[in-house]
């Protein structure tokens, strides 16, 4: 059974549309991956869900109950902001243990419970710190603490490491997804880093102009993003983008890219005519082929293990590839051909932006 | 670099000698005359130099007053009494009130709410003298006239719209997040507001509260016009002073380091509430 189910949701302030129509399901022990950019919702989803603002239309069911009607602290939640939110007056193990006290356990009940959480998240040496006295990762740790202290059906996470440094976002990203599985929560997390959502996710439901474009699996995002905008928010560069339209001819079904023929999948022949953006990831532009686009080398910079191209055709277009830095690289101002891998290779509607099935 | 800021550094400590100067002088002027006679105060040229007496505190103390022209009745502990009930439960009463109040004003947003708000506040700028005659009339048809309670209504003109206006200010700086945070926890919102709301509020509260205190205490024209001696506050009790005799300065001026004590000392004691940070550091971003 689902565990969380939206229905048509929609937020609206005054003439302000946020969202509208939602739809969102998430089995128990699920992590579902809210992913969009900043002013699209997300932690307003996330306080609907809460229960500290109320949707404009629409049903949000826990447990197979609507919630409509229960208050924030009956709805079983647990939830850690972005800002962390701590309660600037209690020490850290009084923050955590807020959630306990309030489900009415006793004194060592609440003890025990606050230092296995905090335990758990390597904050034991600073429970008797007041907020101010700690780093913002230990007030990070802090606020997950809290929001898992009481071992909530559903957790809602905001953006937990949009204000923690680097090194630390990276710890906790490969720390995450076990600590979350461990919990049997529902969760749902919000993030605008897309290697944050692929890293952590069962789904990822991308959140864009008010609609969930693509709820799937990280995999599927990836290789199988439903629109153009999808496409644009995964991947690190982003996907190479090109304005074109199918052709086809008797030696099958191709585009005009910088001014020369880029052979596709026959099956895209079915489109022949149609104005489309063609898309092909950095990674999956291959170099030195006999074949394939000529194009010229413009800069080379290292991108952590790879190294990203940028290359521009006789005809202006400039695209970029990304190798492996073990790859043979050429230099700046070198002539070369570049292929496009399948697999890295999308097309879709210019109009509606959707990807297009070959 | 090391010469500007030497200069700097002379340059503050005189800038502050003079404030210092300007505000402390009166207070210190008024103590030496409380402990003088009418004549060594009213001598020519005045001297700083003179034989200390308690006489004219001794005389507040048991109501007797001395002048040229015989024994007066005063009752000054009288008062000071009433000085302080009329304040201390002006300002209780006005933090009853206020402080829910301002907390819906800085949380919620409902029709005619800023109107409604702004009333309140414009009680602060009308002149107490427009409100009094229609007041005063109101106060003998309802019996409120020289009464404790129809004094400490009054007064609410002065400190609820402080308080309001004050506190609404603080809590409108405290992150929803970190109410909503103790809600999701599991907590009603009455422990929300009275764990999490009125805690970090507090030195707003405080300040709000004292400034209020000491307006109340200050206020003249209110007990003047709707009360008799006996329920008078100092502010007023000091006319009694402007006697048939003259005007009795070591006596006015002894009162006045009486009354102003209690307002001085719980300035002093506040004062720490009012510097103290807000949000301490716990709200990022």
């Amino acid at each position: 059974m689902s565990q969380l189910v939206i229905k048509s949701l929609s937020k609206a302030y005054k003439s302000f549309k946020v969202f509208d129509g939602l739809n969102l399901e998430a089995s128990a022990g699920e992590i579902v991956v809210i992913f969009g950019g900043s002013g699209t919702g997300k932690t307003i989803l996330l306080r609907l869900i809460a229960g500290v603002e109320e949707p404009s239309s629409g049903t949000i069911e826990i447990g197979g109950h609507d919630v409509a009607d229960i208050a924030p602290e009956h709805r079983g939640v647990g939830m850690a902001f972005q800002n962390f939110a701590l309660f600037p007056h209690m020490s850290a193990s009084e923050n955590i243990a807020t959630p306990l006290r309030a489900a009415g356990a006793a004194d060592d009940k609440v003890m025990a419970g606050v230092a296995k959480v905090a335990k758990l998240l390597k904050i034991d040496h600073v429970l008797n710190h007041s907020p101010r006295e700690l780093s913002n990762g230990q007030k990070q740790r802090t606020a997950l603490a809290r929001a898992l202290a009481a071992s909530p059906q559903i957790l809602l996470l905001d953006d937990p490491l949009r204000n923690v440094d680097a090194k630390l976002r990276f710890e906790m990203r490969l720390e995450l997804p076990r600590l979350l599985r461990q919990s049997g929560a529902t969760v749902l997390y919000v993030t605008q880093d897309y290697k944050e959502a692929m890293a952590l996710a069962d789904r990822i439901a991308v959140l864009a102009n008010g609609k969930f474009v693509q709820t799937a699996t990280p995999e599927d995002i990836y290789t199988k993003p439903a629109t153009l905008g999808v496409a644009r928010l995964f991947g690190d560069p982003s996907i190479n983008t090109g304005e074109t339209v199918i052709a086809s001819d008797s030696s099958g079904a191709h585009v005009v890219l910088g001014g020369a023929r880029v052979s596709v999948a026959s099956s895209y022949a079915s489109h022949a005519g149609r104005a489309v953006t063609f898309g092909v990831r950095p990674e999956a532009v291959e170099l030195g082929g006999a074949e394939g686009l000529e194009a010229e080398v413009v800069a080379v910079t290292p991108l952590n293990e790879r190294v990203v191209l940028l290359l521009q055709t006789a005809s202006g277009w400039e695209f970029l590839a990304s190798l492996p830095a073990t790859a043979k690289v050429p230099d700046a101002g070198a002539k070369i051909r570049a292929g496009f891998a399948e697999h890295g290779t999308h097309i879709f509607d210019r109009q509606t932006g959707e990807r297009l099935h070959g | 670099m090391d010469h500007t800021s030497t200069f700097e550094k002379v340059l503050r400590g005189v800038l502050i000698t003079l404030v210092l100067i300007f505000f402390l002088f009166p207070i210190a002027w008024i103590f030496l005359m409380s402990l003088q006679t009418n004549e060594t105060i009213l001598r020519i040229p005045p001297s700083i130099v003179f034989t200390p007496i308690i006489d004219n505190y001794t005389a507040l103390i048991t109501g007797q007053l001395r002048t040229a022209a015989g024994s007066l009745q005063l009752n000054f502990m009288q008062n000071m009494f009433n000085s302080v009930l009329l304040s201390v439960c002006s300002v209780a009463l006005s933090l009853v009130l206020g402080v829910p109040a301002a907390y819906a004003f800085a949380r919620f947003k409902f029709r005619l709410g800023e109107d409604i708000a702004f009333t309140l506040l414009s009680f602060r700028f009308a002149p107490a003298l427009l409100v009094l005659l229609p007041l005063s009339l109101y106060f003998k048809t309802l019996g409120l006239t020289n009464t404790y309670i129809g004094l400490i209504w009054v007064y609410q003109l002065i400190c609820l719209p402080l308080i309001l206006w004050i506190v609404r200010g603080y809590f409108e700086d405290i992150s929803p997040d970190i109410e909503h945070a103790y809600r999701i926890a599991g907590n009603s919102w009455w422990k929300t507001f009275t764990k999490i709301s009125i805690p970090l509020a507090k030195p707003g509260i405080a300040a709000a509260g004292l400034l209020a205190f000491i307006f109340a205490w200050n206020n003249f024209i209110f007990a003047l016009i709707l009360a008799s001696a006996d329920k008078q506050p100092v502010t007023v009790g000091a006319l009694a002073f402007v006697t048939a005799s003259g005007i009795q300065y070591g006596q006015i001026a002894a009162a006045i380091i009486i009354s102003i004590t209690p307002t001085l000392a719980l300035a002093l004691y506040a004062q720490r509430y009012l510097v103290e940070g807000l949000s301490m550091g716990a709200v990022k971003g």
